[in-house]
C-alpha cells in the first residue's frame, strides 16, 4: 500500500529524512516512532503529496508521489499535527467544506455519518471554538475520513488528549483497522503503538528498525525468565548456566534471571534441574520489557539493535 | 469551478464575522459616496458667473461650453473627488485577504486544505475572488449611490451629464477592478510573510500612495486626468496585474505555503 525507496528530504542544510525504505501492506497499522524533530511529520507530508521529496521515490496506494499527486490526495486521508479547524464555523460546516473539496458523492450523508460516529452530532451547529481539545481532534479525524480513504495518515492523534479521550480515539483507530484501512500512525505514545500497531518503525532522520513490537523486544533483549527461589546459591546458578539451551544465567537481587530462546519448551527442564539441586521455587515468570525500554535504547544508541 | 465556489463561500462565512472587514466593506463605500455628495450639496447655487474667471484654466477642460461658471466649478470639484472612488477597490480586498490568509496561517488550516485534491490555482482563485467580488460590488454600489444622489440633487441635466463623464465611468468600471486585482495580489503576498493582519493591511495601504500622488498632482494642476490618461493607466495596471498574477502563481505552491508561510 505504501512503498518508499531511498526517500530523502532536505530543508536547506537540514537533512530531515534520509534514505527511507519502507514497505507497508494493505490493512496494516504501521507505527512510526521517533523523537521530536525526527522527521515524522516531514515523512507524512511527503507521502501525502504535500511536499516533494528531495530524492528517492514513494508509491502510495499504487500512485507515485510527484507524478500522480492528485490521485494520491484523493485516496489518502491526513490527520495533521494540529487539528486546523475553522474556529468560527460550525462543526458541520467545517466538514461540509471538506466533503465538497474531496468531491464526496453524498456530502450531507457522509458528514452526518462521521459526526454521529464520533459523537459530535448533537453539537454540529456550534462553532468549533467552543469545543474541547478532544472534540476538536475527533472532528479533525472525521474530516480526514469523509472521502473514505484507503490509506490514513495520523500524526499524533492522541497527543494532548486526556486518558479517556485518548482511549476513545484509540478504539476508533482499532475500528478503522477492522474496516481494512491502512493506517500510518505517528506517535510518541509507546504504549499506544504497542497495542495498536502490527509493525513499528523507530526512526530518527533515518530508519533505525522495523518489526513487530514483540520481535523488537526479543531481538533487543532476548527472552528472559525470572525464577524466585527461597534458597538460591552458586551451585544452582552454575548448573543452570551449563544447560545447552541457556544463553545466559545471572543472579540479580537474589533471583535467578535466565535468558533463552524458547521458554515455553525449556522452562520445565530448568525447573526440574533446579528442584534436583534442592531449590525451593516460589514463582516463575517471564520478564517482559516494555516497548519504551526498547525504544529508548534504540534512540539513545542511535543504531541497530544490540545482540 | 465548484471548489472555487466552496472556497469563496467559506471565506465569506469566516471573514465577514470580522468587524474590521465589515467596516471596510460596509462603511467605506458609504463614506466615499457621501463626500462628493456633500460637495454638491455645499456648492449648490452658491457660485456666480463672474467667479469663473478666477478659476484655473484646466477647469475649462471639465466643462462643455454651455455650462455656467458656477455649474462648471461644481463639476470640477466633484471630479477632483472621483479619484476617491478608487480607494475602495484598493482598501477592501487588502483587508479581506489579510484577515483570510493570516487567519488560515494562525489557525493552521492551510495544511488540511492543501491535503485535499484542490489545485493551488483553484485555491488562489477562490481566495482572490472572495476579496475581489465584494470590493468591486462595493465600488459599484458606492458609485451608484453617488450617481443617484447627484441625479436627485442636481436640477440641470447638463451638469449631471458632465459629472458622469466617460472618464469616470471608465475609472469606476474598468480601473477599479484592475486596482482591486493589484491590491489582492499584493495583500496575499504580504500576508504570507507577516503574522499580524493589521500590519499586512497597513503595508498594503501603501498602494494608496500613488493614487494620492495622482490626486494631489491633479489638484495642484500638474496634469489633467483626461480619457487618454485613464486608458493608459488602465493599460499599465493590466500589465502590473499580469506580472503580479504570474508571481502569485509562483508563490502559491503547496510546498512553499506549508514550509515558508510562517
Ligand atoms: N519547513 C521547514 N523548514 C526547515 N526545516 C524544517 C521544516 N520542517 C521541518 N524541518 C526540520 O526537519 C526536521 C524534522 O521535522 P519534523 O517536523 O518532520 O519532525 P517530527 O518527527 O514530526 O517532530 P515532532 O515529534 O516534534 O512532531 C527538524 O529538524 C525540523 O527542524
Ligand atoms: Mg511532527
Amino acid at each position: 500500500m505504501i512503498q518508499t525507496e531511498n526517500l530523502t528530504k532536505r530543508f536547506g542544510s537540514t537533512l530531515a529524512v534520509k534514505g527511507l525504505n519502507l514497505s507497508i501492506e494493505q490493512g496494516e497499522v504501521f507505527g512510526f516512532l521517533g523523537p521530536n524533530g525526527a522527521g515524522k511529520t516531514t515523512t507524512v507530508r511527503m507521502l501525502a503529496s504535500l511536499i516533494s521529496p528531495t530524492q528517492g521515490r514513494a508509491v502510495v496506494n499504487g500512485f507515485e508521489v510527484g507524478r500522480q499527486d492528485d490521485q494520491i490526495r484523493r485516496s489518502v486521508g491526513v490527520l495533521t499535527e494540529t487539528p486546523g479547524l475553522y474556529d468560527n464555523l460550525s462543526a458541520e460546516y467545517n466538514l461540509r467544506i471538506f466533503a465538497e473539496l474531496y468531491e464526496v458523492r453524498d456530502p450531507a450523508g457522509q458528514v452526518e455519518k462521521y459526526l454521529r460516529m464520533l459523537g459530535l452530532w448533537e453539537r454540529r451547529f456550534e462553532p468549533t471554538a467552543t469545543f474541547s481539545k478532544g472534540m476538536k481532534q475527533k472532528l479533525a479525524i472525521a474530516r480526514a475520513l469523509l472521502h473514505e480513504p484507503k490509506v490514513l495518515f495520523l500524526d499524533e492523534p492522541t497527543a494532548a488528549l486526556d486518558p479517556e479521550s485518548a482511549r476513545l480515539v484509540r478504539d476508533f483507530i482499532s475500528e478503522l483497522r477492522r474496516e481494512g484501512r491502512t493506517i500510518f500512525l505517528c506517535t510518541h505514545n509507546l504504549d499506544e503503538a504497542d497495542r495498536l500497531c502490527d509493525r513499528i518503525a523507530v526512526f530518527k532522520t533515518r530508519l533505525l528498525v522495523v518489526d513487530t513490537p514483540e520481535r523488537l523486544r526479543q531481538q533487543m533483549f532476548g527472552r528472559k525468565v525470572v525464577f524466585h527461589l527461597r534458597n538460591l546459591d552458586e551451585a544452582m546458578l552454575s548448573k543452570v548456566s551449563e544447560l545447552p539451551f541457556v544463553s545466559e544465567a545471572r543472579m540479580v537481587d537474589g533471583r535467578l534471571l535466565v535468558t533463552l530462546d524458547d521458554p515455553e519448551k525449556r522452562n520445565p527442564e530448568i525447573v526440574r534441574q533446579l528442584v534436583m539441586e534442592g531449590a525451593e521455587i516460589q514463582f516463575v515468570g517471564e520478564l517482559r520489557y516494555s516497548l519504551e525500554e526498547v525504544y529508548l535504547r534504540l534512540v539513545r544508541n542511535d543504531g541497530a539493535p544490540a545482540t | 469551478m465548484n471548489k472555487v465556489r466552496t472556497i469563496i463561500r467559506k471565506e465569506w462565512a469566516e471573514v465577514f464575522r470580522n468587524r474590521m472587514v465589515l467596516f471596510s466593506v460596509a462603511f467605506l463605500p458609504l463614506l466615499m459616496a457621501a463626500i462628493p455628495l456633500a460637495i454638491i450639496f455645499a456648492s449648490r447655487g452658491s457660485m456666480t458667473t463672474d467667479q469663473y474667471g478666477e478659476m484655473p484654466a484646466q477647469v475649462e477642460t471639465f466643462c462643455p461650453a454651455e455650462l455656467s461658471g458656477g455649474d462648471c466649478f461644481q463639476v470640477y470639484m466633484v471630479s477632483q473627488f472621483m479619484l476617491m472612488f478608487m480607494i475602495l477597490p484598493l482598501a477592501i480586498p487588502s483587508t479581506i485577504s489579510a484577515y483570510s490568509v493570516i487567519g488560515e496561517k494562525t489557525s493552521r488550516t492551510l495544511e488540511p486544505l492543501l491535503a485535499t485534491p484542490i489545485t493551488t490555482l483553484e485555491l488562489l482563485a477562490g481566495k482572490s475572488l472572495a476579496a475581489l467580488l465584494p470590493a468591486i460590488a462595493a465600488t459599484y454600489i458606492s458609485f451608484g449611490i453617488f450617481s443617484l444622489g447627484a441625479w436627485i440633487m442636481i436640477p440641470n441635466p447638463a451638469v449631471f451629464a458632465a459629472m458622469m463623464d466617460a472618464r469616470w465611468l471608465i475609472a469606476v468600471f474598468l480601473v477599479g477592478p484592475l486596482l482591486s486585482l493589484v491590491s489582492v495580489n499584493v495583500s496575499i503576498m504580504i500576508s504570507s510573510r507577516v503574522t499580524d493582519p493589521r500590519a499586512a493591511e497597513q503595508l498594503t495601504a501603501l498602494l494608496v500612495v500613488p493614487l494620492l500622488a495622482v490626486f494631489f498632482g491633479q489638484f495642484a494642476g500638474l496634469f489633467v486626468i483626461n480619457r487618454e490618461l485613464i486608458l493608459y493607466g488602465a493599460l499599465f495596471l493590466l500589465l502590473i496585474d499580469a506580472i503580479l498574477i504570474f508571481l502569485s502563481t509562483q508563490i502559491f505552491q503547496r510546498e512553499t505555503i506549508l514550509t515558508r508561510w510562517k
